[in-house]
């Protein structure tokens, strides 16, 4: 059984839609990344999940985890959930903490919600938090406030805190964008070396292709509140078949190896309140063919562990590969 | 930390010494006090006994360092009407205003601030368009035409209540609802915004997504950030106490500071609006400083900046 | 190689910071010494993290800040002094573009009046022609006239950075400075606009100094890239070079943590410690606390930058020192 099982997940805010039917799965101890331009519903999908849109969000489909349903469970049931077995961090780490309450007042308080640990224990057990992110002097830092450490170690503390009800899977939204180079590569690091030693799952949403690359198994690439592509990560990158994610490979600079022109997609995402018809892709695809603009379509496996919603896939692989469509 | 306050202590006192320049100034600009208490009909020689009494007749500029003299040495003049100390008069009124103000004070907080934080967790909802509603007919409402609608309703057509005076608690009831309601709107106001800035931050996400059960993200992450602005209008309501009444006062003809002050400066009764003034001036500005201490005990960003001095 | 059009000699400029309301003011050198030369029609990147000065030296570059020593030469001449005439006439010749055209543009105007208003404020052209070179502007940076009706809010962010172009072309400069022009917009929108600046650079002649964090689009648009830290060059050199085979333990780093598809982290140079704080910048080389290879001298002795074979510069005891004599011997 998967960890974490969508369906059919949509969201709409005030009747415009954001999230057209997510389908995902999770296995126990797998990163899968989730690329996409803004506006892709890569972060929604997930704040959907685990209850944490505003009130007004229309919510339909499901999200089990270990089989259960979570999407219409009470809030006693979800407080379990959140920070016990699903933990969040996000993207401005900075605004990300209280700012008011000291750093041992907000672990702790994960602590108390999510383990049975009591007076010193508790305290103890934030220590070593702190210490295992990387905080040096972890007992005298646990009295600071958020606005006296750098980003990369408020990062660091986001962690420790999401690993603090030792949840099965981290739910990481954006997490190096706001931080420099140096202290990407360290955070980015930090994660991983959590994943071999707890054996957790992580979800790495990201627009950057290569942080995905790097840090996860698998990938799927949303678009306009779909996935549109999902692949292992070697296989995505090697050879991609949606012309999206194609477009998105293409779009960024290579590092080494000779200078090439950038193959940029043109037009723009379209506005979700005016999704055009069928494949939402279709107005920016140069593959693009009439039956493109008559249906949505689906996800469908092309091999045993990739699926395109694409109609046009094999013209698509046909023109990667640089042979002539008959 | 101590130079912190060295310096808000300083711009303090500066303030008061602003403030009761401005009325000596206008005060004096704005008629003879001789004329207005004796009356014109007054034979010159009267009026002239009178000035040189009350040092009127010596140049301005010597009244003024005169009169701040006699502040430095704690003397705030005597009444021109009945020559008691001004202070005397004034003190003695005090308590009558706090009558009023004071609770008015408990029920601006005790109404305004729920009422806001309700509105602003049930944002959209019908309570939360009636309280604001109520809100803005609060605020734009003015005192005095609030005043008289209650003293119509309740006193003209319904008969419950007194209309003005002092003579029981029941005089005092029209006159703290009128006070309370203006102020608890604004409140209401106030609270209902900076929580919902306070609820649309990341961070009371990041308590949500850690399975703090919404309650608690409310009273423990949400409230304390929004303290610290419903503080500052809080600190205001505090400084108006003493003098906050004048219209109400009026209306009810209740003899509180406010009744004072309008009697005395109708009067050109110097020594007395210049000592009410002053007073005033300084709960102000003791309520500022009262302030910006809970800013530093309620934000620890600002703390840290004081710790540094 | 063209003649210079922008030169750098040994540019500093310190500010000074108050720690707390109250607290003693210190001296931080966001820009120390930076020497650069910029020859007609090329582009130069400048990368570093936050605090390296990168942004500081744009601005002098422009004119918009004096240096508190060396000097800024354009074309030959030195800076005119700020708001003089001669100031303005050189200011038309160089333009600058910003990472938030949200910020950059007045939300109240269509934005045809934005890109017309420098051809106003030079008073260039009659009002026809002036309304002539908005449109083909607004070809050049490939909207339709159209958009040129619209206002800020109802373009998209690449639209918007488009417009900013646009509006920065206007006078016809010889130079511009971008500061990470397209680091707030999506990938594929940010191919658009790099492309565009490289279609414009051909056809114009421009010559750009590129601001940014990010290595790929630095190296994709420039032919020297000079990589800063602490206010410093550390190292200099043809981008794809530099990139290839980066000297300095710093720029190795920052090379090796630019993720790449289809390479995993193994062997990612992973820095130590907190990015850096121009307030408190260390003694020797600024970078010693956090380089892998650091020895005794880099704590005490600030590395010169010196020139490494024929086209690259490099401030480091370990590439430069007798030390790297030794290391290569051996």
């Amino acid at each position: 059984m998967p960890l974490v099982s969508i369906r059919d997940l949509s969201v709409a805010f005030n009747g415009v839609p954001v999230l057209r039917g997510v389908a995902l799965s999770l296995q126990k101890g797998e990163a899968l990344g989730l690329v996409g331009e803004s506006g892709s519903g890569k972060s929604v999908t997930w704040l959907a999940a685990l209850g944490l849109l505003p009130r007004h969000a229309k919510i339909s489909g499901s999200v089990l985890l270990d089989g259960r349903e979570i999407l219409a469970a009470p809030a006693s049931e979800l407080d379990h959930v959140r920070g016990g077995r699903v933990a969040m961090i996000f993207q401005d780490p900075a605004s990300a903490l209280n700012p008011v309450l000291s750093i041992r007042k907000q672990l702790c308080e994960a602590l108390a919600l999510h383990r049975d640990l009591t007076g010193d224990a508790v305290k103890a057990e934030a220590r070593r938090l702190l210490d295992l992110v990387g905080i040096p002097d972890a007992a005298r830092r646990l009295s600071a406030y958020p606005h006296e450490f750098s980003g990369g170690q408020v990062q660091r503390i986001m962690i420790a805190m999401a690993l603090a009800g030792n949840p099965d899977l981290l739910i990481a939204d954006e997490p190096t964008t706001a931080l420099d180079a140096t202290i990407q590569a360290q955070i980015l690091e930090l994660l991983s070396s959590i994943r071999r030693e707890t054996g957790m799952a992580m979800v790495l949403i990201s627009h950057d292709l290569g942080v995905v690359a790097e840090n996860c198994d698998r990938v799927a690439v949303m678009y306009a509140g779909r996935i549109v592509e999902e692949a292992p990560a070697h296989q995505l990158f090697a050879d991609p078949v949606h012309p999206y994610a194609q477009g998105l490979i293409g779009a960024l600079p290579p590092l080494d190896g000779p200078r090439r022109r950038l193959t940029a997609i043109p037009g723009t995402v379209p506005d979700p309140a005016s999704m055009p018809d069928g494949c939402a892709f279709a107005p920016r695809c140069e593959l693009a063919a009439e039956p493109c603009r008559l249906a949505t379509p689906t996800l469908a496996p092309i091999a045993d562990d990739r699926s395109v919603a694409c109609i046009r896939a094999e013209a698509s692989r046909r023109a990667l590969l640089g042979i002539a469509a008959e | 930390m101590g130079r912190y306050f060295a310096i808000r202590i300083g711009r303090a006192a500066l303030t008061i010494v602003l403030v009761v320049t401005f009325a000596f100034v206008v005060l004096r600009l704005s008629g003879d006090p001789a004329l207005m208490i004796l009356g014109p009909e007054a034979p010159p020689e009267v009026l002239a006994a009178f000035r040189k009494a009350w040092g009127l007749d010596d140049p301005i500029w010597f009244q003024y360092l005169d009169y701040f003299g006699a502040i430095a040495k704690g003397e705030l003049g005597r009444s021109m009407r009945d020559g008691r100390p001004a202070i005397e008069l004034v003190l003695e009124r005090i308590p009558a205003t706090l009558a009023l103000t004071l609770p008015a004070f408990a029920f601006k907080v005790a109404l305004g601030i729920p009422a806001g934080i309700y509105a602003a967790l049930h944002r959209g909802s019908g309570i939360d368009r009636a309280v604001m509603m109520t809100a803005v007919a609060g605020f734009t409402v003015p005192s005095f035409v609030l005043a008289l609608l209650l003293v119509l309703v309740f006193a003209v057509q319904l008969g419950w209540l007194p209309s003005g005076g002092q003579d029981s608690w029941r005089h005092a009831i029209l006159p703290i609802v009128t006070l309370s309601l203006g102020g608890a709107a604004v409140l209401a106001r106030f609270t209902r915004s900076a929580m919902l800035e306070v609820l649309g931050q990341p961070y009371i996400r990041t308590a949500s997504a850690k399975g703090v059960p919404w309650r608690k993200v409310v009273t423990s992450h949400a409230l304390p950030n929004a303290a610290i602005p419903t503080v500052t209008i809080l600190g205001f309501m505090v400084g108006t106490l003493i003098a906050g009444a004048v219209v109400v006062e009026s209306v009810f003809a209740w003899p509180g500071v406010g009744r004072l002050l309008v009697v005395a400066v109708a009067n050109r009764d110097l020594a007395v609006v210049q000592c009410i003034l002053l007073l005033v001036a300084m709960t102000m500005v003791t309520s500022n400083l009262v302030v910006d201490f809970l800013y530093g005990f309620l934000d620890p960003r600002l703390r840290a900046k004081g710790a540094h001095a | 190689m063209n003649s210079p059009l922008v030169e750098v000699s040994s540019i500093s400029r310190s500010y000074s910071m108050r720690s707390g309301m109250f607290g003693r003011s210190t001296a931080v050198h966001a820009v120390d010494g930076v020497s650069l030369m910029i020859p007609r029609g090329e582009t130069l990147g400048l990368v570093g993290e936050s605090g390296s000065g990168k942004s500081t030296t744009g601005r002098i570059v422009l004119g918009l800040e004096p240096p508190d020593s060396g000097e800024v030469r354009f074309d030959g001449k030195p800076m005119a002094t700020l708001a003089t005439p001669a100031w303005r006439a050189q200011r038309a010749r160089m333009q600058m573009i910003f990472q938030d055209p949200l910020g950059a543009l007045d939300r109240r105007l269509p934005v045809a009046a934005q890109i017309r208003e420098p051809l106003d404020i030079h008073g260039l052209g009659t009002p026809p022609e002036r309304e002539d070179r908005v449109r083909e502007l607004l070809r050049a940076v490939e909207l339709s006239p159209a958009h040129g009706g619209r206002y800020p809010g109802a373009l998209s962010g690449g639209q918007r950075q488009r417009i900013v172009l646009a509006r920065a072309l206007a006078t016809k400069p010889d130079f511009l400075v971008c500061d990470e022009p397209v680091s707030a917009l999506d990938v594929s929108i940010q191919a658009q606009v790099v492309n565009l600046l490289s279609d414009l650079q051909a056809q114009l002649g421009l010559t750009l100094l590129f601001i940014s964090h990010d290595l790929r689009v630095v190296r994709q648009i420039s032919n020297v890239v000079a990589v800063m830290y602490l206010g410093r060059i550390v190292e200099i050199g043809g981008a794809d070079d530099l990139f290839a085979r980066p000297e300095h333990p710093y720029t190795q780093a920052l090379v090796s943590a630019s993720p790449a598809p289809g390479r995993r982290s193994a062997g990612r140079i992973v820095l130590a410690g907190d990015p850096p704080n121009p307030a408190a910048r260390p003694q020797g080389c600024a970078f010693h606390p956090r380089c892998p290879g650091a020895i005794a001298r880099c704590a005490t002795e600030t590395p010169i930058l010196s020139a490494v074979g024929s086209n690259r510069q490099v401030a480091c005891h370990l590439v430069t020192g007798p030390q790297a004599e030794t290391r290569d011997a051996a």
